[in-house]
């Protein structure tokens, strides 16, 4: 298989690149591409949409159709992992605890309701090392910061490089920064799998059903201008406003997507212990 | 001679971008293709569609451009016409391939968490991860 | 109302998937009910609008966003991708309604999330149908793939493998035909359709455009499983639910299949494939390797779904070498075979589904004495596997009477052969399964429950499932009577005008 491997590999490439000389020359401003379509873009995505950033206005605006399945993808991913790997919750069955004083650890086999955490006993996992002072603190302090970012990477998507998915990837971060510090069942008790199902197909639902309700008004569908009247501005401001809007739905899918999968993921669908 | 010496040269200078994307997919799909183990494999895929993702945006520069941003100065008035004549095209670089790989990349993400959770999948049916071993296993049982 | 079809076909089920995974967390009871009603609202806009476009002769255009192409991404309905959208919406309908019990027994807690993910599927191919983007096609291919990859890995033990099989080769296929759209983007600076067409004939000897061709080519023929990267296709649909079997077999492969006929019409020319390249002639001995390599493997299968693939992978060279060929016949009969393979294959998993869900297997010895015992179904059964063998009246028989005047025509006699060879050995297959049904005894597991001395009592399949099935299986006879008329006034009209 190695050397099938090998030798398709090289001809493939060999293959490929014989025809290199033909391709237009690597940053050419001449290029067919830089030449066809995107000019109109670069002129005129201002005046249209109102927003300076071009990646941005042709991301939500000219392709925001290709956008709204770009988040709906990744919700699929979401759905996929937890169809696939979730488990029943089932009682559980081996549960250890460990006396905060002395440190002595206690193994409950056959444990039906789980007792709750007390001053003196703490529920802690299979694999559990003592919390170090450095990482609880920072983290501690981090997690705040670490989000406030995000919300202002959202926020000024217009106009610097940002937007809708790099803030949910920085949110969904935040939150398994806390899973992987702390444990995995401090972040489920934060934040539920039910919140992060219902809260992703909401956000996909927001980009969808904007879209829906420019249907309903009469125009295509994505087609922002639709919603001036109902904003209370201009067609051109309302494009902007239905980039903010989408970008925030965006956001939410997308966090609620990446703690779900690294849920489903770091504990093989039992969520009861992390890594 | 040396000729063709300039011409190869010139040939590898100018066409950079595409030689790094042949090799960086071809290494990609050797690995998908010939590995064993299931997560090399998965390894393999995701730089195979890194490769992709360097190509196109290695696509969109052009000399001399800028990050496509619209200059501050530039947005001061937003009268029909009056951006379009400010703006010369080839101060940015093109939008188009950034925004199409922005997509390819959240794409990949979800195909990776797919491929995980298939993997664990495999491992808790089959206790191992390597593809002949798991062959081995389903000849015999 | 009628010019927001194109977009409603797409968005109600989207906002339905949605609307489904949200409540799953709330009440499962209503899913169901949501997933049918979407698709039945899809199944309506794709008719009206296929009758729309018969009568008027117009495609049918819609702008997203309200940016026309290239600027922004156009949805074109015409002839062709209106008669495959009644083809998609209809089979998911009838599939999903007809396995509402499996889903419910089989599943348990995780039918929401299985209707979502239907729901996704069905809405990925009705958007890669109906697109007129070239990026637009790979995001929605993705989503069909991903949610595929879902259904198919929840079904016996070995579904994780084959469905991890399934995607590293689907993945490579998808990046191939990404590549060839960047090829096209960096050559011509368009993503949109018909702002291609309009290009390229200007560059037709170009490497780039060659290049294009040839990735786009591939990653299609991986995701159709062509002979030689068939690999993913046996294992993915035999070791999937029944359920999703029933969606994801019937229709993958035929609309990978239109969107090669979609490519190489619409954006590379038929100048352009068959003139300028000639690459007709590799293509149908390709397909000539497929046709008899499926045939001859479904001989060696003592399992009837995986029997089943094989024979999928078989018509999937029926459906290439006959658009290949280059001329009206050839061409008519692959797109007619589009609509009929796909009725067909969703009435021979349905039987699936019913021999499963009553025998608790899918192997051949399933089927021991099925005749006494289910004569409804064996009724249908005998339909589909006279379609599948080519005897008229049923459709099977005209598609691969046009496919057959196609290789006369283009006298490429063994692809003639081919079929015919592939034919033979469907009629060996099915007899075979018709002798096990008819002369074995009844073989059931009931533990201890003995009919009575030689009367063996009529245990038919649920209702739910028995009904939709005849009504599909009589479809088989309703399409092959209206062959002519099928293929007069829309496929001929799918055709470019330089072909003969």
């Amino acid at each position: 298989m190695k050397i099938l491997g090998r030798v398709t590999v090289i001809l493939c490439g060999l293959l490929l690149l014989v025809y290199v000389g033909e391709f237009p020359d690597f940053a050419d401003p001449q290029s067919p591409a830089s030449t066809h379509v995107s000019p109109y873009y670069i002129q005129n995505a201002l005046e249209d949409t109102a927003v300076p950033n071009l990646v941005t206005a042709i991301l939500a605006d000219y392709r925001g159709y290709d956008t709204m399945f770009e988040a709906t993808v990744i919700f699929t991913a979401g759905l996929a992992c937890f169809f696939l790997m979730r488990l029943p919750k089932k009682e559980e069955r081996v549960v250890f605890y460990r006396h905060r004083a002395t440190g002595v650890t206690l193994r409950i086999d056959d444990c039906g309701a789980v007792p709750k955490d007390t001053q003196a006993f703490h529920r802690i996992d299979s694999q559990w090392v003592p919390r170090d002072l450095i990482i609880r603190s920072t983290t501690r302090l981090l997690i705040p910061f670490v989000q406030i970012y995000a919300l202002y990477v959202l926020a000024h998507g217009h106009h610097s490089p940002g937007g809708g998915f790099q803030a949910g990837v920085v949110l969904g971060a935040s939150i398994i920064l806390l899973a992987i510090s702390q444990d995995l069942r401090s972040a489920i008790s934060k934040i539920k799998e039910k919140t992060l199902g219902i809260l992703s197909s909401l956000g996909v639902l927001i980009y969808a059903g904007t879209g829906f309700l420019c249907l309903l008004l009469g125009e295509s569908f994505l087609d922002y201008g639709a919603l001036a009247s109902l904003l209370g501005t201009d067609r051109v401001m309302a494009r902007s406003h239905g980039i903010l809007i989408v970008e925030v739905g965006v956001a939410m899918a997308v966090m609620s997507v990446l703690i779900w999968i690294y849920y489903n993921l770091s504990s093989a669908g039992k969520q009861d212990e992390g890594l | 001679m040396r000729g063709y010496n300039m011409d190869l040269l010139n040939l590898i200078a100018a066409k950079a971008n595409y030689w790094t994307y042949i090799i960086l997919m071809m290494v990609g799909f050797y690995a998908l293709i010939a590995k064993n183990n299931l997560v090399k494999k998965i390894v393999g895929m995701t730089i195979f569609q890194t490769a992709v993702l360097l190509f196109y945006v290695s696509m969109s520069t052009k000399k001399g451009g800028t990050i496509p941003i619209l200059h501050h100065g530039e947005t001061t008035s937003l009268d029909p016409g009056h951006v379009s004549a400010l703006v010369n095209v080839a101060d940015y670089v093109n939008p188009l391939p950034h925004v199409l790989m922005l997509t390819a990349i959240v794409v990949g993400v979800a195909t990776l968490g797919v491929a995980l959770s298939l993997a664990i999948k495999v491992y808790k049916t089959y206790g191992t991860l390597e593809e002949d071993e798991i062959n081995l296993q389903l000849r015999n049982g | 109302m009628l010019n927001t079809f194109p977009a409603i076909i797409i968005v109600v089920p989207l906002l339905a998937a949605l609307l489904i995974a949200g409540i799953s967390f709330i009440d499962r009871r209503a899913c169901f009910p949501i997933g049918v009603a979407a698709l039945l609202i899809s199944f309506a806009g794709a008719v009206a609008m296929l009758v729309n476009v018969v009568s008027t002769g117009v495609a049918m255009e819609y702008r997203f966003g309200g940016w026309a192409g290239p600027m922004g991404i156009v949805y074109v309905i015409d002839h062709l991708s209106a008669l495959v959208l009644v083809v998609i919406t209809g089979i998911a309908l009838v599939n999903l309604v007809s396995s509402r019990q499996t889903i419910i027994d089989e599943l348990k807690e995780k039918d929401g999330a299985f209707v979502a993910l239907y729901l996704l599927f069905t809405a990925g191919l009705v958007g890669m149908t109906a697109t007129g983007d070239a990026f637009n096609l790979y995001v929605l291919l993705e989503i069909t793939s991903l949610s595929g990859y879902a259904l198919i890995g929840l079904g016996s033990e070995r579904a994780p493998l084959a469905s991890l099989k399934y995607l590293f080769l689907g993945t490579i296929g998808a990046t191939f035909y990404l590549v060839g759209v960047g090829y096209l983007y960096i050559a011509t600076g368009s993503l949109n359709m018909v702002d291609l067409a309009t290009i390229i004939p200007g560059l037709m000897d170009s490497g780039v455009i060659l290049f294009a061709f040839i990735f786009c080519m591939t990653g299609l023929f991986v995701k159709m499983a062509m002979f030689p990267v068939h690999g993913w296709l046996p294992g993915a649909y035999s070791e999937a639910s029944s359920p999703a079997a029933g969606l994801i077999a019937p229709l993958t492969t035929k609309v990978m299949i239109y969107i090669l006929i979609r490519i190489c019409l619409s954006v590379f020319s038929v100048e352009y494939v068959f003139a300028n390249l000639d690459v007709g002639q590799i293509m149908v001995w390709l397909a000539i390797a497929t046709i008899v390599f499926g045939s001859v493997s479904a001989l060696a299968q003592t399992n009837y779904r995986r029997m089943l693939t094989y024979i999928i992978i078989a018509e999937v060279g029926y459906m290439v070498g006959g658009f290949f060929l280059g001329n009206k016949m050839g061409m008519s009969g692959a797109m007619l075979h589009i609509v009929n393979d796909a009725v067909m294959t969703l009435c021979l998993f349905m039987v699936a589904g019913i021999v499963v869900n009553r025998m608790k297997t899918d192997d051949r010895d399933g089927f021991k004495g099925l005749f006494r015992s289910m004569p409804f179904t064996m009724a249908g059964f005998v339909l589909a596997a006279l379609s599948i063998i080519g005897v008229p009246p049923t459709c099977g028989f005209f598609s691969k009477w046009y496919l057959i005047l196609g290789g006369v025509a283009a006298g490429n006699y063994w692809f003639v052969a081919a079929l015919i060879f592939s034919s033979l050995v469907n009629a060996v297959l099915f007899f075979r399964l018709f002798e096990i049904a008819y002369f074995e005894p009844f073989g059931d597991d009931h533990h201890g429950e003995s009919p009575g001395a030689g009367a063996v009592g009529i245990k038919e399949a649920p209702m739910i499932m028995l009904l939709p099935f005849l009504a599909v299986s009589f479809l088989l006879i309703v399409l092959g009577v209206y062959s002519g008329r099928i293929v007069t006034n829309i496929i001929y009209f799918a055709i470019p005008g330089g072909i003969i």
